[in-house]
């Protein structure tokens, strides 16, 4: 017998119907795909001897330098990407669409090609890295700098993309008012574009670092692989892996953990948040 | 205070193309149908949009000078107030941009803020203002520089009608202070014929008609502006005649009779306009007749039903298409 409260709207009835198999199937192992060897990760892990294999001084090293490494790359990026973002969002200038296109290019490249251009330029006897050597005796290679370096290359376009278009979406309307206020247009840049992007600018920072925190191919095919120097977190964990599968596992469970809290740090403050 | 005089000659192209001069003092106001050009007007005028030709400010030339320079103070339609920026930041934004120190730049937007009534908001943001409210804050944003030309970019627009009405009067007042010239864009009759010493009709980017609010609502040249103030107007050999709705007479069979001026055609729309019933007629052109909601129903009108106007030729005013105004 049907009554009325069997009538009822519930939330698990779709109005449209039911979403068609062939969608849900694939969707449910995409998620099952992504999660599964995260789980798998933590759920291998040696709890009992985790603190020993932790409390080594290569992981330590190696922690430190990818946090230095990734925060002065990062700096580096916002002190050059907020410039470019904001000239690609802001200005009309003759070849816009080429430099975009050509800042792309380091996005889609693999990693361990930036490192061979890397080389190209800033090698010993690359383009600009000879004169350089010449002129200071100094070289990026091998050297915690190169590493800054190739962390900057590699997340410079995703800075430079999530910021420009933070830009764009704060509108251009508020620019035009400050102008009619008298504003020039560093005072309107300071005053009114950084604040309505800042919520952009924070996700593209810390994407951006979350993802230098990451780099591997172009640090490791410019700078090698020298503890304390050029050694990474993930440098750590592919040098790791080929000896000690343990210890590789716990270290990458240092960097899921890290991953993870970038991840919250970032819904929570910023993009819940600030758009409210 | 006084301000300059403006006298300008402004061409965008494919949008604007008018020529106008105006005292210190006086209140432009711009109307016409979407699209005529007006906020292209004012947004040439600020510099938001490249125009050629010329805009004289008393001795400056507008056009040869940026935006940030021009002191022209531009009330946006859709106010434009900084969101992260409280109602006191955003008033003391523009006199911070001029380098007045902070503290004397907060002290003359609190004291703007209390001007417009809104002292007690000073640290809300603009989401937590209301329409009204946040189009008092632009007023007060754009008038606390001190501006030498002061545009306002249909102020009234969007608000509900006692607000705007609460408005008018306030606005009225700041621009009787204002001493320098305003051009006021609007969609509203009542704003032209209130606040404006003169009244500007653009259609199609082009001045159709310029002269005191009384004189244009009076004598309107284009359908736009008799819509506007509730009068028909037709063109009758070479000349205009214009003639008020509640003066036609609707009748189902051709009228008799001589000294009238009759049309034919199938009523479009029926709307409420007071106590009378508001009858628009598919007359080339579209007409306006007020009748009683009795007559209305007596006569059975309805969209689609043919009927006569018609109107004696005493009540019609006939003027001459290109005398001024």
């Amino acid at each position: 017998m049907t009554t009325l409260a069997d009538a009822a709207p519930t939330r698990h009835r779709d109005p449209l119907g039911r979403p068609p198999a062939l969608l849900v199937v694939p969707a449910v192992l995409a998620v099952l795909l992504l999660t599964v060897p995260l789980v798998a990760l933590v759920g291998q892990t040696d709890w009992p001897g985790l603190p020993a294999r932790l409390a080594t001084p290569a992981l330590r090293e190696a922690l430190w330098l990818s946090v230095l490494t990734s925060t002065l790359a990062i700096g580096a990026c916002l002190l050059l990407g907020l410039p470019l973002a904001w000239l690609l969002a802001k200005v009309d200038f003759r070849g816009r669409g080429l430099v975009r296109a050509l800042i792309t290019v380091p996005l889609v490249l693999p990693p361990v090609v930036a490192g061979i251009a890397l080389r190209a330029a800033f090698g010993r006897s690359g383009w600009l890295g000879e004169p350089v050597l010449d002129l200071t005796g100094f070289a990026f290679p091998y050297t915690t700098w190169g590493v800054v370096l190739a962390h900057t290359f590699v997340c410079l376009p995703f800075v430079v993309i999530s910021i420009e278009g933070g830009f764009r979406s704060a509108g251009s309307q508020y620019d035009a008012a400050a102008a009619t206020l008298g504003a020039g247009r560093w005072t309107t840049f300071r005053r009114v574009t950084v604040p309505l992007a800042l919520p952009g600018i924070v996700a593209g920072t810390v994407l951006g670092w979350a993802r230098s925190l990451g780099e591997f191919g172009a640090t490791i095919t410019f700078n090698g692989n020298y503890p304390g120097t050029t050694q990474t977190m993930p440098t750590l964990i592919y040098v790791a892996r080929q000896s000690d599968a343990e210890t590789a596992q716990a270290l990458s469970l240092v960097m899921l953990a890290i991953s993870v809290l970038v991840l919250v740090a970032l819904r929570d403050r910023w993009l819940g948040t600030v758009r409210s | 205070m006084t301000g300059p005089g403006l006298d300008l000659a402004l061409t965008v192209p494919g949008r604007l193309d008018v020529a106008l001069r105006a005292d210190p003092g006086e209140v432009l106001a711009v109307i016409g149908p979407n699209g005529a050009g007006k906020t292209t007007l004012l947004h040439a005028l600020s510099g938001l949009v490249p125009a050629a030709g010329h805009a004289r400010l008393g001795d400056r030339e507008l056009l040869a000078q940026p935006v940030r320079e021009r002191r022209v103070g531009l009330v946006f339609q859709d106010q434009v107030l900084f969101p992260h920026l409280s109602a006191l930041e955003n008033v003391a934004f523009g006199l911070r941009a001029r380098g007045t120190p902070r503290a004397r730049a907060r002290e003359a937007a609190a004291a703007w803020l209390e001007r417009v009534g809104l002292a007690e908001l000073a640290g809300r943001r603009p989401s937590q203002l209301s329409g009204g409210q946040a189009q008092r804050v632009a007023i007060a944003r754009a008038l606390v520089t001190e501006p030498a030309l002061l545009l306002l970019d249909e102020p009234m627009a969007g608000l509900d009608v006692g607000v705007a009405a609460d408005l008018r009067v306030e606005l009225r007042r700041h621009l009787a202070d204002f001493g320098g010239v305003a051009v006021l864009v609007t969609h509203d009759a009542l704003d032209a014929l209130t606040l404006a010493t003169r009244v500007v009709v653009l259609e199609g980017g082009r001045v159709a008609q310029e002269g005191p609010p009384e004189e244009v609502a009076a004598r309107p040249r284009t359908e736009h502006v008799a819509r506007l103030v509730g009068l028909n107007v037709v063109r009758r050999e070479g000349r205009l005649a214009a003639f008020r709705p509640s003066d036609v007479t609707l009748s189902l069979e051709q009228p008799v009779g001589s000294a009238r001026l009759v049309w034919h055609g199938p009523v479009r729309t029926l709307a409420p306009h007071g106590d009378a019933v508001r009858v628009q007629v598919a007359a080339r052109p579209d007409l306006i007749a007020d009748v009683t909601p009795l007559a209305a129903r007596d006569l059975g009108l309805e969209p689609g039903v043919e009927v006569w106007l018609a109107v004696k030729a005493t009540a019609v005013a006939t003027y001459a298409t290109d005398d001024p105004a």
